[in-house]
């Protein structure tokens, strides 16, 4: 049983290589599948192991810690993983008729060996407790990343992939430098460590050095505006069920890394007390909410609009670590898990549409109501959920985040939510007046897409509003998970 | 049939016939039965939540727990019952008129027509037995998304510049101004459940209290004060039943019910009158009576006119709600029914013309009373409704309305119901002398007669309920007199 | 303040601005490429840097020496330079299929062709 917490990264790791080496698309595709359901598994084991045993520490290879490297899983880490292996066995399922539509017959068993090295990527980032362990698993998850973006069919996803190679690439030698200098002023890499021996040189020239590298490196990986530039192209033209694993889990887990480093690692006294790091992100993630939505707009693709609302929506998770409250944080976490089903959702749902009309753009979608309509009533739902209408997942998120916001006063936040809201009302809206209430332009029947699409599709759209009404979980794990990442809880 | 399971009902019943109509929808008398036996059950459940309140059974109903101590649930209430009521009563009189009117006009796309409409009440129920602000938020926002194919049903560019408007004013109000101020509520009183007497006392300062209640006032865009009204004038691109029923009676009431609910449950009569800004909502909304009445005055499209009747006479209920005296709410709860009946038969009225003659326009009326007698002498009972005319529906909550303001001593409300009963006279009484005393210009294009008979005979159901409604009002106010304590 | 004595982090930090400068300001994607590899070594001399102990010695056990510099940097730095030699791989095979696809590796041509990016 202890050896769970490996597994949840070992598993889909080792099944990359096997990935490679199985002939065809169906059978790596069924082993990547039921790897990532095991994952799933191992996920509620460990959620369910964390509430009956506290804090989960492993030491990998039994050297101890903080020699050997340590794996540690609280709250915070369990409910990100519990959010990687359900987008995961679902996207995974839905990925074998997708896939085998949008990417070459050749090309398949690399596919999923790269999805299967991108999960265990992210795993590996949320389950490892060592801050050195966080940078190499997050090339690993990067690397298969650009991989996986170059393969879609319009060529512009070579230059989106080499633009994202070249900017994640420069994050994360910045997170490295980071971590170097960190660990340079304190001799150790383990995290809990780390916490123990930074206060001793807060202050110093090189620790704000450090901080000020591994927060800029964070979030050009988590796309926050400014640092966002590669995330649209990226999203447009990555084949779908790549983009629904991508847009759903990876800014995710980097939101996470940086509550990581600047609650655990550094401290909310130090990186909120004497580095002027709110004002900075809570400034940045404002921005970023309103121009990105306001972007979103009129765009012409509907993949790169709701990119641009993934843009803002990281804002809102920003913002909400960036109070620095017990309920701030909650809304934080929360909505990392609630975006993730909701851009999960609502990104297979445009899979959908791109496998039966060959494209996404907004003019294409005119008349889907009526030709594809489980389709477009799962995208609709989505959008409902990302608006935050009551009795979905994005409403629970939004009313943590105003509370939090109007607990400390900060009237001018509620408003901004609250324009960004709206405007996500109309970017959305436009959408389904197109599809809704546009004549189709041409005769020829567009199908409903296949059930092996649908089905995976409408898992997410339900989870979407079962976790918007029964919210004892999340509400609980994150509510748990802030208290002790603030140090105020248990 | 216990009290939860008619709640239950009266969400599912409606949910249930937009199932059937989509599945009947190839079938249009089928389809039509379906439409009209479900507006038939739905009265039934609401009158059998009425039966199980007289006998004591005040059951609450909880949906789902979405956050800690937040529920969706439902509570039968007086004025909720009152709401659901004339709402749901309407909608079999209301099908009766669609069914004819659609028909007549060869509509397009009827099967989404009548799922919009059961979906539309199913949100109308929802707001109607609301236990707090979150359940009836929620429904709320039913109820204008699932409105939205009906404003747009033409389809042209009209209607759907109609359409975005509406949608656009009526979303844009209750997520920037209704949902913040329903968080704020949360946030100073931790509660969002509907109490008698109100759950911010003593919780607020009286500036936060003002600013409060000028977001919820304004919020409710669907209360149509000014300077949120546009919507409804926009919405009248609508076919006619819609605009009947949706924007006469349940919309809008959802909207001034939604007011006169925050009055009561949230701010509290008592608490409110000691916000010291409330006077000036008092004057916002007695100035949308006149102005929207002097608006109508210039209308000459009839729906238009008709629209902007509506705005005024929904400041009259808002305005009543704000007296704040009993026997004010008691006329606020009582026009609501009296307003739905008369302005429901306007419209009836009016689409009947449509149909009937292709007409639009008042000036386009003129002697048209002697080919439609029953229909010209129904708009003529709306008429001297609207006005309060007795024997009418629309004197009897005018009457409690000024006698609530004497109470309290707003002269102010006297001078406004004076002034907008005079307007309301000047532009209404010109439509029936044209219709009567006027011989026509020239002779109409197509020889006709009245409407289709199952227009007819809703807009003559309604008429009689106008009037019939100034000597059985009993019941009605005495079921109000609980809300406000009175013996 | 300017201590020369520290002048390998004065190296990184040169090499360091070299690189990004390169990466920014030139429009061939092979040379962004020598660019980012540039920056990667500069971090890559600023660990090493950081492992030596003054004094110290190579780190291999030998015998009468007590005093060794930390080899920790020197081995995370290996798998540091792996990853930077694979992100290099997988960004010369992208500029392979990206030649492919336009027929250029300028960034100014492949704005041009697509209209956007």
């Amino acid at each position: 049983m202890e050896h769970l917490q490996i597994l949840i990264v070992l598993i889909p790791l080792l099944c990359a290589p096997i990935c490679v080496l199985l002939p065809g698309g169906r059978l790596p595709w069924a082993l990547a599948t039921l790897a990532a359901w095991t994952t799933l598994v191992l996920a509620l084991l460990l959620l369910g192991r964390i509430e009956s045993e506290g804090v989960l520490s492993y030491a990998l290879g039994n050297w101890a810690p903080p020699i050997g490297i340590e794996y540690r899983l609280d709250y915070a880490n369990g409910l990100v993983q519990l959010l990687l292996a359900t987008v995961a066995s679902v996207v995974l399922p839905y990925s074998y008729r997708s896939a085998r539509r949008e990417i070459d017959n050749d090309r398949q068993p690399g596919f999923y060996a790269a999805l299967m090295l991108l999960f265990a990527g992210l795993m590996g980032i949320t389950a490892t407790g060592d801050a050195f362990n966080v940078f190499v698993f997050l090339e690993i998850s990067s690397l298969s990343t650009y991989a996986l973006l170059a393969l879609g069919r319009d060529r512009r996803a070579l230059t989106s992939a080499f633009r994202y190679l070249i900017m994640g690439t420069v994050g994360a030698t910045f997170f490295l430098i980071g971590v170097g200098l960190l660990y340079a002023m304190t001799g150790t890499l383990n995290m809990a460590d780390l916490a123990e021996r930074l206060p001793a040189v807060a202050g110093t020239r090189t620790m704000d050095t450090a901080v000020a590298f591994l927060v800029v490196g964070i979030c050009l990986k988590l796309a926050l505006f400014p640092l966002h530039l590669w995330l649209p192209n990226a999203y447009t033209y990555a084949p779908s069920a790549v983009t629904a694993m991508v847009a759903a889990i990876s800014t995710k887990v980097m939101v996470y890394v940086l509550i990581r480093f600047l609650y655990t690692v550094l401290g909310a006294d130090y990186s909120f007390g004497q580095l002027p790091l709110a004002q900075v992100l809570m400034v940045l993630a404002v921005i970023g909410m309103l121009t990105a939505s306001a972007v979103a707009l009129n765009q012409p693709n509907a993949k790169r609009l709701l990119a641009y609302s993934s843009i803002a929506q990281v804002g809102y998770m920003v913002l909400g670590l960036s109070l620095a409250s017990t309920l701030g944080l909650t809304a934080s976490l929360l909505h990392m898990f609630n975006h993730g089903l909701i851009k999960g959702a609502l990104f297979l749902a445009l899979g959908c549409v791109f496998f039966r009309v060959g494209s996404t753009d907004v003019e294409r979608l005119r008349g889907l109501g009526r030709a594809m309509p489980w389709t477009m009533a799962a995208f609709v739902a989505g959008g409902l959920s990302l608006i935050g209408v009551p009795l979905t997942v994005g409403f629970v998120s939004k009313w943590y985040l105003v509370l939090a916001a109007l607990d400390q006063g900060w009237w001018a936040l509620v408003i901004a939510i609250l324009i960004s809201s709206l405007l996500s009302v109309a970017y959305i809206w436009r959408l389904v007046e197109i599809a809704y209430f546009q004549p189709s332009p041409s005769r020829d029947i567009t199908r409903e897409a296949p059930l092996a699409l649908l089905i995976p599709t409408w898992i997410l759209v339900l989870a979407n509003f079962w976790f918007g009404i029964d919210t004892r979980l999340t509400v609980g794990v994150a509510e748990q998970a802030a208290a002790a990442l603030l140090g105020v809880g248990p | 049939m216990s009290g939860q399971l008619a709640l239950a009902l009266c969400l599912l019943v409606p949910a249930l016939g937009g199932v059937a109509i989509v599945v009947l929808g190839r079938k249009p008398n089928l389809r039509e039965a379906a439409t009209l036996t479900t507006a038939i059950a739905l009265f039934a459940c609401v009158l059998s939540v009425l039966r199980d309140v007289a006998a004591g059974d005040w059951q609450r109903l909880v949906l789902a727990e979405p956050l800690p101590g937040l529920q969706l649930a439902l509570q039968p209430e007086p004025l909720g019952i009152l709401f659901a009521l004339v709402a749901s009563g309407l909608w079999i009189v209301t099908t009766v008129y669609s069914i004819g009117y659609m028909r007549a006009k060869r509509e397009q796309h009827q099967t989404r027509f009548y799922l919009c409409f059961a979906i539309a009440l199913m949100g109308a129920m929802g707001v109607a037995f609301a236990a707090n602000l979150l359940t009836l938020f929620v429904f709320y926002e039913v109820l204008t998304l699932s409105t939205y194919p009906l404003v747009s049903h033409a389809g042209d560019r009209r209607a759907m510049e109609g359409a975005r408007t509406y949608l656009g004013i009526l979303l844009g109000t209750s997520i920037g101004l209704l949902l913040p101020a329903i968080i704020w509520t949360y946030q100073l009183s931790g509660t969002l459940e509907f109490t008698p007497g109100g759950v911010l006392s003593g919780n607020t300062t009286p500036l936060e209290a003002t600013l409060l209640l000028a977001m919820f006032v304004l919020g409710i865009g669907k209360a149509a004060v000014m300077p949120v009204h546009r919507w409804l004038p926009a919405a009248m691109v609508a076919p006619t039943p819609v605009s009947a029923l949706l924007h006469a009676v349940a919309v809008v009431k959802a909207g001034v019910f939604s007011v006169i609910k925050v009055v009561i449950y949230i701010f509290g009569i008592d608490y409110m009158s000691t916000i010291p800004a409330e006077r000036i909502l008092v004057y916002v909304a007695g100035f949308t009576v006149i102005a929207a009445s002097i608006v109508a005055l210039r209308q000459d499209n009839i729906k238009r006119m008709l629209a902007y009747s509506t705005i005024s006479q929904l400041s009259y209920i808002v305005l009543a709600a704000l007296v704040l005296t009993p026997l004010a709410e008691i006329g606020a709860a009582v026009h609501i029914v009296a307003h739905a009946f008369g302005k429901i038969t306007l419209f009836f009225t009016a689409g009947a013309i449509y149909v009937a003659a292709a007409k639009t326009q008042v000036s386009q009326l003129n002697g048209i009373g002697f080919r439609m007698p029953w229909t010209m002498a129904a708009f003529a009972v709306g008429a001297l409704s609207m006005i309060g005319v007795p024997p009418t529906a629309g004197f009897v909550s005018k009457w409690y309305m000024i006698a609530g303001a004497f109470q309290n001593d707003l002269y102010v409300v006297m001078v406004v119901l004076t002034l907008s009963t005079g307007l309301n006279a000047a532009y209404f009484l010109p439509v029936i002398h044209r219709a009567f005393f006027r011989a026509e210009d020239q002779p109409p294009r197509v020889e006709h007669g009245e409407a289709p008979w199952p227009m007819v005979a809703a807009l003559v159901l309604t008429a009689s309920l106008t009037l019939l409604f100034f000597v059985f009002n009993g019941p009605v106010v005495d079921l109000e007199k609980v809300i406000v304590d009175l013996p | 303040m300017i201590s020369l004595g520290l002048y390998n982090y004065w190296i990184v930090i040169g090499l360091m601005m070299v690189g990004l400068y390169v990466m920014i300001s030139r429009g061939n994607l092979i040379k962004k490429i020598v660019g980012l590899n540039i920056f990667q070594s500069a971090v890559f001399i600023m660990y090493i840097s950081m492992g030596v102990v003054e004094g110290g010695a190579v780190p291999i056990l030998t015998d009468g020496v007590t005093r060794y510099s930390n080899p920790l940097p020197h081995v995370l730095i290996l798998t540091a330079i792996v990853v930077g030699v694979a992100t290099t791989a997988l960004g010369l095979a992208l500029v392979v299929r990206i030649k492919e696809a336009y027929g250029s590796v300028d960034e100014d041509d492949l704005h041009r062709m697509d209209n956007d990016f």
